[in-house]
């Protein structure tokens, strides 16, 4: 009996002081860290990581949907690389990234230099100038389909009462040059607050002393901003346009809801064709070749942006 | 007195210039906007008349639109899905990134710079680059074509943005402070709930709403892993459900955008001033 009872004593002292040493091995930095970051690292690793190294076992595959292939090698690569689609499909991409981001820069810088100025109603017209940005792109996106309407296109009807055009005017989404504006210009539409934003921040935080060195030395407005306000944006500006290029190569919003690639394939970016052939046409491995494309690109955006990082 | 003269007529000169240059900017943003609306409250006869001026509403405004998109489609039931969708993907994500946040910003052990690039590569892969191979992995989950593909994979984005974005929040907090708590006898997790979130809130405020928008928006797995029409998101069941065969009915198409866009302009207009700073640290720290 007595032993009973000593047994039972021991038991209940170690108890506590076993947890008591978890406890104290928890409180250690390194442990509480790693433990912290677990979460975050298994969601990585098992929803990012692990489907990244499935798109690239897709792309050597004959992967189909419902009906797992066999390694082909490189063979999905060379069939895209021949396909006149995907050649097309290479030629907008850049196009499009290369125009939208240009014409972003540009009015971004504009719209950044008049939001910065003091005047009445501020909140409320940066607030406006923001909306295109915050609103569910593939709604809006639909708005400017109707707006594009082959029949009853609002812009066309503009332009036909300001005498521009003769009706009935171009169906914007139904021809080859006219669909591939209207995808840059609702892209540029939608890029545009991000760029004015963010361009913004960084005016503001361009010392004042520098502009009126700039006055004092005689620089007309044109000299401040070419000497004083472009210099000291250049940081933000190749952080923007960094993170402007990789949305615009990937995206796949605008044209899935706007022209689903056409006409004749003029509109495809990577992720819509990557969807067509993929999901649509349900060839999983020519899919994820295709998608896979995007990811050169965007490594090399990715390594230049760390490595601006790390200098600054 | 001349020179003031001068000036003053230079100053209202240049603010003219500023407000008339505005305009285009305002009016370029706002139309498509404007016109959804105006569009969703017009008569069929007038929407597609050729001779009506598109801007107004000539022949009276009326609700068929609406009361046809709550009453005869699904619409309910997708604002209905995208609510949990939103609620609980942001949730989730929230406190994954506030742990690993801390984790990254505050603590220091061996290969936190590695993780901290990771989640900084991840933060940049764009959804369009993994919508195929996820596809596959929800059928293998068995939650292909449910609400819950979307819970499970949105927090894939969400959680490396809010990560991203808190890391920067919690550097701003002194280091005394969570000191003070230890020495005291806190443990590690009481000066991270009591201590450091207190003092986190804007950023945490910052994180959900940005959270719910970005899940609200998505449109790339929404389309793609969830095809049945009862368990769509409200913006994927607008753009690819109130089209009946090839003929877009152009009335309750914009009114669908209109109350689907509803849930973030309200939450815009009461935090806009989050979404500003949210966006500025977002990017430029990033």
């Amino acid at each position: 009996m007595a032993i009973g009872e000593r047994a039972l004593e021991a038991t209940e002292l170690a108890r506590p002081s076993r947890l008591a040493r978890v406890r104290e091995w928890w409180e250690q930095e390194h442990v509480f860290g790693y433990s912290l970051i677990v979460p975050a690292l298994a969601l990585i690793v098992g929803l990012v990581a692990y489907p990244f190294g499935m798109a690239i076992y897709f792309s050597l595959s004959d992967y189909w949907v419902g009906s797992p292939g066999q390694f082909i090698g490189l063979r999905n690569f060379w069939e895209i690389l021949g396909n006149e689609i995907f050649q097309q499909t290479v030629y907008n991409t850049f196009v499009f990234a290369l125009i939208a981001v240009a014409f972003k820069t540009v009015l971004g810088v504009w719209l950044a230099m008049l939001l910065f100025r003091d005047f009445k109603f501020k909140r409320l017209i940066r607030g406006a100038v923001l909306l295109p940005w915050v609103i569910p792109t593939a709604l809006s996106v639909l708005a400017w389909g109707w707006m594009f309407d082959s029949l009853y296109s609002v812009v066309n009807w503009t332009a036909i009462h300001l005498g521009l055009i003769n009706p009935p005017g171009p169906n914007w989404l139904g021809l080859t040059g006219y669909a591939v504006t209207a995808v840059i210009a609702v892209n540029v539409w939608r890029g545009l607050p991000f760029f004015a934003i963010i361009v913004l921040a960084g005016l503001v935080s361009i010392p004042r002393e520098y502009y009126e060195a700039a006055e004092v030395d005689g620089a007309g407005s044109w000299g401040r901003f070419r000497h004083v306000t472009l210099p000291l944006l250049k940081p933000v500006l190749a952080v923007v346009i960094l993170f402007s290029t990789i949305f615009t190569f990937s995206d796949f919003n605008i044209v899935q809801v706007l022209t689903r690639g056409g006409p004749v394939n003029t509109t495809h970016l990577f992720a819509t064709l990557a969807y067509q052939i993929g999901l649509t046409g349900g060839n999983l491995g020519q899919g994820a070749a295709v998608s896979l494309f995007l990811f050169p690109l965007l490594g090399a955006f990715v390594f230049l942006q760390l490595r601006y990082i790390r200098r600054e | 007195m001349n020179v003031g003269v001068r000036s003053r007529g230079a100053r209202i000169r240049s603010a003219v210039f500023g407000y008339a240059n505005m305009i285009p900017f305002i009016a370029f943003a706002l139309f498509p906007f404007y016109y959804m609306v105006i569009t969703s409250l017009k008569k069929d006869a007038e929407l597609y008349n050729l001779k009506a001026v598109p801007f107004l509403i000539q022949t009276g405004v009326i609700t068929d639109h609406y009361r046809y998109l709550f009453f005869k489609t699904e619409f309910l039931t997708w604002m209905k899905n995208s609510l949990i969708i939103s609620v609980v993907a942001t949730s989730v994500s929230l406190v994954i990134a506030i742990l690993a946040g801390y984790s990254l910003a505050r603590l220091r052990y061996r290969g936190v710079g590695t993780f901290g690039t990771a989640v900084f590569i991840t933060y940049l892969v764009p959804p369009t680059l993994l919508f195929l191979p996820l596809s596959q992995v929800v059928v293998w989950l068995g939650i292909s074509d449910t609400i819950w593909a979307l819970i499970v994979t949105y927090p894939t984005f969400l959680v490396p943005f809010s990560t991203w974005l808190l890391m920067g929040y919690f550097r701003t907090i002194p280091r005394e402070v969570e000191e003070c708590a230890l020495v005291d006898g806190a443990s590690r997790m009481q000066t991270l709930c009591r201590i450091v979130l207190p003092m986190a809130v804007p950023g945490i405020v910052c994180v959900t709403l940005f959270g719910f928008t970005l899940t609200w928006n998505e449109f790339t797995y929404a389309l793609t892993f969830v095809s049945q029409t009862a368990n769509k998101t409200a913006v994927v069941g607008v753009t690819a459900d109130l089209i009946r065969g090839d003929i877009y009915y152009w009335g309750s198409l914009m009114a669908g955008a209109v109350v689907a866009s509803l849930p973030i302009v309200i939450i815009y207009v009461w935090f806009l001033d989050y979404y500003v700073s949210g966006l500025t640290a977002g990017a430029v720290k990033g």
